[in-house]
């Protein structure tokens, strides 16, 4: 079980270069294959979680959620996706057409992107880049840029609003976010996802690093744009923000990158923060991904019981929130996290 | 190169989600900042009071259901209490009872919805789905007793239209033994969360002079610490017979005006179970002749219902239809202060502080 899908990947391996392919192509096709299994994987990881997040709501409100379609109501998600493909996708008259279809199609580029570098279980890394988590905060940010674009392109007031929020509320909390990794960065001294998390066979970084675990989650919430810091959609104010004028698949593109953004944000927080695929207290004999996948629902969880219980902040107590206590406070952290690294590193104290 | 800013106008409404109907709202914003605020309401207008024109005293009941369909039953009292007023009928004692507790229970209902659409506005969906778990019971309490649930058309004139079913009480004891429960929990979920707080204080405060000069009455108007509350200043009904309190605000803020409600659903519950204990038995109408035909003249009665001074102005010609009715719907009173009130806040703040005053379209459209 432990080496399964390493396993599957070698044996596809040696089976392609049985068959006479140089070693340039099998590299090639492997690559295609390992993409193609993320890329199945976000996609029933978003479904799943629509489920998910829907039957949490449902047992943190007293109700007991979809429960009809499918033993359990499993496949109510699927239900939904082949309703809104089946429905209309309205363009609205006066919208930028061009911009207005890029939006959706675009919106699942970065997330996907991103998820080649996450390091899934022992030696599962499509690509194990030098510089992951640089790569990681880079190409997530692209995100805000492609939500902004949808909100102006549909020419609707409400929808630019919200864009205008995206970039307010992005460029804001991407700060903290990438000031409360530098901690776990002087830590290792590397940018690696698997150098990461090897440095934590021992112990996991949120002993080490609880503050900047902290900001790191917050900071991670308001990326993600949930609740509390879903000012973005924020549906009793603005409707549903960029995506007011969206229907159908358009829309559903969207709703799914946005969990495919939680499963993201997790997937670092578990790679950051909580040993990646480590198994705690030496229960090895369940295998390194299972561990992760674990940590990661885990960690969406967490992120579902924000969602269910906390109302949203306003748009000046966020900016406020971000710049004079997240961004002060991460750069604290910092500055403790390189004192300790010295001291450490001296003194052998 | 100068880069150059101007206001825009935003349509909030009548399709929106949290204008608590077809309420709308033409917003002069500049960014996200209100510059002026233009309400528009009439969205809901179904003349009611050109319709009870052509009906008789007693068809005129089932329309004032549609008036604050969250209180039916206060909206019944409203109009009944009038009526009464006009045709000098005396109301039995047991009916007053029955009227007070079912008055109460409409509004608890009437606060634990105002308590959980606010909640759902400021953005916890989940607070909303806990307080309608709670008015459920009163639902199924109202249900027993008039057989509606939101429209009761229970009240009669000079009565109610039928006794305490059996098990009623028994099962309105345990709800209003149950409710300081709920409440805690509301607390828990709701009152006592930071962000709740941070979206609410200081938010839209609302001076005392301020709300008496615009006529506001209620939840509102006590917010701002002004003691005025009908069944206390100027006793109708039975409620001089009852020990109970007005919780008063300080501040007048959005958060004092939602929490006012939490403690006036305590005062209610408090008021029901005296009536309960105090519940004589005899007639539950008086003596009414069965066509109503008062006598010419008109009669101007008010009470408090759970948005405020419900007030109904009846004239009679001497026939049996009347010839003008008139409601003072408090929701749409309160309203008046609302595009001062909105100025210089955020559009969150447009949704919290409308939220705040707890209007139901139903009685703001008439």
């Amino acid at each position: 079980m432990e080496n399964l899908f390493v396993n599957m990947a070698s044996g596809m391996r040696s089976l392609l270069a049985s068959a006479g392919l140089p070693d340039a192509a099998t590299n090639f096709v492997l690559m295609f294959l390992k993409l193609g299994a993320i890329l199945v994987y976000i996609l029933i990881s978003a479904l799943w979680l629509v489920y998910m997040e829907r039957k949490v709501s449902a047992y943190m409100q007293c109700r007991i959620g979809p429960n009809r379609v499918g033993p359990l109501g499993l496949l109510q998600t699927t239900a939904d996706i082949g309703k809104l493909i089946s429905k209309e996708f309205i363009i609205p008259r006066c919208a930028d057409k061009k911009l207005f279809l890029l939006g959706p199609i675009l919106i699942f580029m970065p997330p996907l992107a991103v998820f080649a570098v996450a390091p899934f279980g022992k030696d599962m890394v499509a690509i194990d880049m030098n510089i992951g988590v640089y790569y990681f905060l880079a190409v997530a940010s692209l995100s805000t840029v492609i939500v902004w674009m949808a909100g102006w392109a549909s020419n609707n007031k409400y929808s630019l609003i919200g864009g205008m929020r995206v970039v307010a509320q992005m460029v804001s909390y991407e700060m903290p976010l990438i000031l409360s990794i530098v901690g776990v960065i002087i830590l290792t001294g590397t940018l690696n996802m698997s150098e990461i998390i090897r440095a934590q066979e021992d112990v996991w970084f949120i002993f080490l690093q609880p503050l900047g675990f902290l900001i790191y989650l917050i900071a991670g919430v308001a990326e993600t744009n949930r609740a509390p810091f879903d000012l973005v959609e924020g549906e009793s104010e603005i409707i549903c923000g960029p995506f007011t004028e969206y229907s159908g698949m358009g829309f559903a593109m969207f709703f799914l990158a946005e969990y495919a953004n939680v499963v993201l944000v997790s997937v670092m927080a578990v790679t950051l923060f909580f040993g990646g695929w480590h198994a705690p207290l030496g229960l090895t004999f369940i295998p390194s991904w299972i561990w992760f996948l674990l940590k990661v629902y885990g960690m969406i969880f967490l992120f579902m019981w924000f969602r269910w219980t906390y109302p949203r902040i306003r748009v000046d107590q966020l900016m406020e929130f971000g710049w004079k206590v997240l961004v002060p406070l991460s750069i604290a952290n910092i500055f403790v996290t390189g004192i300790g690294k010295y001291l450490y590193q001296t003194i052998r104290w | 190169m100068t880069i150059k800013t101007e206001e825009f106008l935003l349509n909030l409404g009548p399709q929106h989600p949290s204008t608590h109907g077809v309420f709308r709202i033409i917003l002069t914003l500049d960014g996200e900042t209100v510059v002026k605020a233009v309400p528009v309401p009439g969205y809901l207008h179904r003349g009611i009071e050109k319709l009870a024109e052509s009906r008789t005293y007693t068809q005129v009941i089932p329309y004032t259901d549609r008036l604050d369909y969250l209180a039916g039953m206060l909206m019944n009292w409203g109009y009944v209490y009038a009526v009464e007023k006009l045709m000098n009928v005396e109301v039995p004692e047991r009916a007053e009872y029955i009227r007070v507790i079912v008055g109460e229970l409409a509004r608890i209902a009437s606060h634990l919805v105002a308590t959980g659409a606010y909640a759902a506005d400021i953005g916890g969906l989940t607070g909303f789905i806990y307080t309608f778990r709670d008015r459920e019971d009163i639902m199924d309490l109202l249900e027993m007793i008039s057989g509606a649930r939101l429209t009761p058309s229970y009240m009669r004139i000079g009565g109610v239209a039928a006794d305490i079913p059996d098990g009623f009480i028994e099962k309105c004891r345990r709800f209003i033994d149950y409710l300081p429960d709920a409440i805690e929990e509301y607390n828990g979920l709701i009152t006592g969360n930071e962000i709740f707080q941070a979206r609410t204080k200081n938010v839209a405060v609302l001076s005392a002079e301020k709300a008496i000069d615009m006529s506001l009455s209620g939840p509102v108007l006590r917010a701002s610490g002004v003691n005025y509350d009908l069944r206390k200043a100027r006793p109708y009904s039975v409620y001089d017979r009852f020990e109970f309190e007005v919780p008063l605000g300080t501040k007048g803020d959005c958060f004092d005006r939602y929490y006012v409600r939490l403690l006036e659903m305590e005062q209610s519950a408090k008021i029901i179970r005296q009536a309960l204990d105090q519940l004589p038995e005899g007639p539950i109408k008086g003596k009414v002749p069965k066509v109503i035909k008062p006598p010419k003249g008109e009669a101007y009665a008010e009470i408090e219902s759970s948005k405020g001074i419900m007030g109904t102005y009846v004239v009679s010609d001497g026939s049996t239809n009347p010839y003008r009715v008139h409601f003072r719907r408090p929701s749409f009173v309160n309203l008046g202060y609302l595009d001062e009130m909105l100025k210089g806040w955020k559009i969150a703040d447009v949704i919290a502080i409308l939220g705040s005053i707890d209007i139901v379209l139903g009685e703001v459209d008439a």
